[in-house]
């Protein structure tokens, strides 16, 4: 009788596996440091035999086992082992792969709705923006903050005004200020995707403010009758910019309605839903940022032409549009 | 005295989640506590600032003997570094075959997608985007309070109590999500590297067998073998005198034999008798379950 019980309890299972608990754990802490390359053969052949003989050593413990620390250690050994033959498959370079040939293009065709909701609210800012403006100069200051403004305000004259559009600037630093564009922006627009979290509310305000300081700006030079240019200069990256922008807004906007409108989902399924979409879009948000970031920082203040700044404002507009919403064959991924 | 072992069941219950393999094993993940998220993240934040301080240092000093050229391909570098390092680190951390950051590997913790299923790159981007407004925004309103003085104080505890909403949220429900796992659809559970003790059964008796009968057996289950469990692993001599002395008062004998060796006797008696009535299919959870 005695025999019987010793040969099923705890011991008898410690005494009989634990050389096989001790090799998987072995091969688990291998996996967690290195990448699954650096496994032999033999190894990966015995990974998956020697999970499936703990789990059901941990089964048979959690049934005859009253020892704590056997069951506790089981409990971990197989979770970590667990994670590891159902985990992650592709590596970070290979999903990097699949997001620009596929994945980003889709995200961002999957948000044309916000997206259109987004350019709106915008267009209304800056419509907004520019007729307030024009109506009392006061309202300048509200709009742009003085730091941004850099003495390009109502009581500049017109050649300063001139000046600012077509100076080159210190070129040395045009590289570290494209960099500095870059990360400012990306981090705004991230911002604008978070925000979009709280019923899309702070996204929207970011949206239409933004337009509302194009608007401003726009007001001031048109005053002076440089309207022309002025689009030629901020639309050179702005369309871009703009763009990469009006999407992350979109992305935030995406969270906060399906927040507050889920459908037939939870609540919390429809924000995980809508939330993976809208971070593969904000990659590409982060993608168009820099290229944008390039344009303003280099195209700007290099490149003085109007009629060549429209064209490159044009091209590059066309260029994401044919990009994201030109139907495609799988043969383009 | 119901109440320990009711307590114990209730905090499993409360902070265990159910996730049944494939194979139809149920690994019950146990969820990190608040407590174990804020020292993982306050590591990870650390070592972030460790890295930029160091980082910068190396920079300007290198940069002190080169042209404005060099300067400002150098400046270009920290810049670029500073924005990976602030989205990037946490987002390529937790793609790795680990799914945790170094702060969250020091603790034991990993991520896990909420659905039992792989835990795929987007759910991390999200979770991590999601960190701006957790944590940047209320760093960055105290820092604009600093800069601004009592100026605009109103409006900054306006904005700092809108942040805390964020910042608190993990304690605010049961699963302990913050923003970001709530919208990548994940959460984070306590799994950490520990190594098997030895058993305590059939360790090498000293001095004479103490031999218990049924009744000085049946006053306690499993919750209390459990807790002997611990109380003999940690070896706190103050708590196995309170151990032992309760127990002796309960079974009435052996106020003359040392604790340790009596909690021992007493452990190896009790477990061999739980364990074989379970093999014949009685469980006793504990003391108060007949």
């Amino acid at each position: 009788m005695s025999e019987i019980v010793e040969q099923a309890s705890a011991r008898g299972l410690r005494a009989s596996r634990e050389p096989e608990w001790r090799q998987l754990e072995a091969l688990v802490i291998k996996a967690e440091k290195k990448s699954p390359r650096a496994f032999t053969d033999e190894e990966l052949m015995a990974l998956p035999v020697l999970y499936r003989s703990a789990l059901s050593s941990l089964s048979v413990a959690r049934e005859t086992s009253l020892d704590l620390e056997l069951i506790t250690y089981l409990e971990g050994l197989c979770a970590r082992a667990y994670f590891f033959v159902y985990g992650v498959r592709t590596s970070f370079w290979k999903r990097l792969q699949t997001f620009f040939t596929r994945d980003w293009a889709e995200a961002v065709r999957s948000l044309w709705r916000e997206t259109l909701v987004s350019l709106a609210l915008v267009l209304v800012g800056g419509i907004v923006g520019f007729m307030l403006v024009s109506a009392d100069p006061l309202w300048f200051d509200i709009f742009v903050p003085e730091a941004l403004a850099q003495g390009r305000n109502f009581s500049a004259s017109p050649d300063l005004l001139r000046q600012t559009l077509y100076d080159k600037g210190p070129s040395d630093w045009l590289a570290m200020f494209a960099t500095f564009l870059f990360t400012h922006n990306s981090q705004v627009a991230i911002f604008c995707f978070a925000l979009g979290f709280a019923f899309g509310v702070p996204t929207a305000f970011l949206l239409i403010y933004n337009g509302g300081m194009a608007g401003a700006f726009f007001a001031l030079f048109a005053s002076h009758g440089l309207g022309a240019e002025l689009a030629g200069w901020m639309m050179i990256h702005g369309t871009t910019e703009f763009f990469a922008i009006i999407l992350a807004g979109a992305a935030g906007l995406k969270i906060g309605w399906s927040v507050v409108f889920p459908g037939n989902r939870s609540r919390m399924a429809s924000a995980t839903r809508a939330g993976r979409t809208a971070a593969i879009a904000m990659g590409g948000v982060v993608v168009m940022l820099f290229v944008a970031g390039l344009l303003e920082g280099f195209g700007r203040q290099l490149v003085t032409s109007d009629t060549l700044r429209f064209a490159i404002a044009i091209g590059m507009l066309l260029l994401w549009l044919a990009f994201y919403y030109l139907p495609r064959g799988r043969a383009h991924g | 005295m119901a109440d320990y072992a009711d307590h114990h069941r209730e905090h499993e219950r409360r902070t265990r989640r159910s996730l049944v393999t494939p194979e139809g094993v149920d690994l019950s993940l146990r969820l990190a506590d608040a407590g174990q998220r804020l020292s993982a993240f306050l590591i990870d934040y650390l070592l972030m600032m460790a890295i930029l301080v160091g980082a910068t240092i190396l920079i300007f000093v290198s940069g002190i003997s080169g042209g404005p050229a060099y300067f400002q391909l150098l400046g270009i570098i920290w810049l670029i570094g500073f924005f990976l390092l602030r989205n990037g680190y946490f987002i390529i951390m937790e793609t790795g075959p680990r799914a945790a950051t170094f702060g969250k590997r020091i603790v034991g913790l990993r991520v896990v997608a909420r659905s039992g299923g792989r835990l795929t790159a987007d759910a991390v981007i999200a979770r991590n985007l999601m960190r701006e407004i957790e944590v940047y925004l209320p760093l960055s309103f105290l820092g604009m309070n600093a800069a601004r003085g009592l100026a605009d104080t109103a409006a900054t505890l306006f904005g700092f109590g809108w942040a805390c909403i964020f910042l608190f949220f993990p304690l605010f429900n049961r699963d302990r999500l913050r923003v970001g796992d709530l919208v990548a659809g994940t959460w984070v559970i306590n799994a950490p590297r520990r190594k098997l003790g030895v058993d305590l059964l059939g360790q090498e008796q000293r001095g004479p067998k103490l031999v218990f009968t049924d009744q000085q057996l049946d006053v306690y289950g499993q919750f209390e073998l459990q807790t002997l469990e611990q109380v003999l692993r940690t070896a706190n001599a103050e708590a196995m005198a309170t151990v032992a002395d309760s127990i002796r008062v309960k079974i009435g004998a052996w106020d003359n034999v040392p604790d340790a060796e009596f909690l021992a006797a007493y452990y190896e008696a009790l477990r061999a008798r739980l364990e074989r009535n379970l093999l014949f299919g009685k469980r006793r959870l504990d003391k108060h379950d007949r």
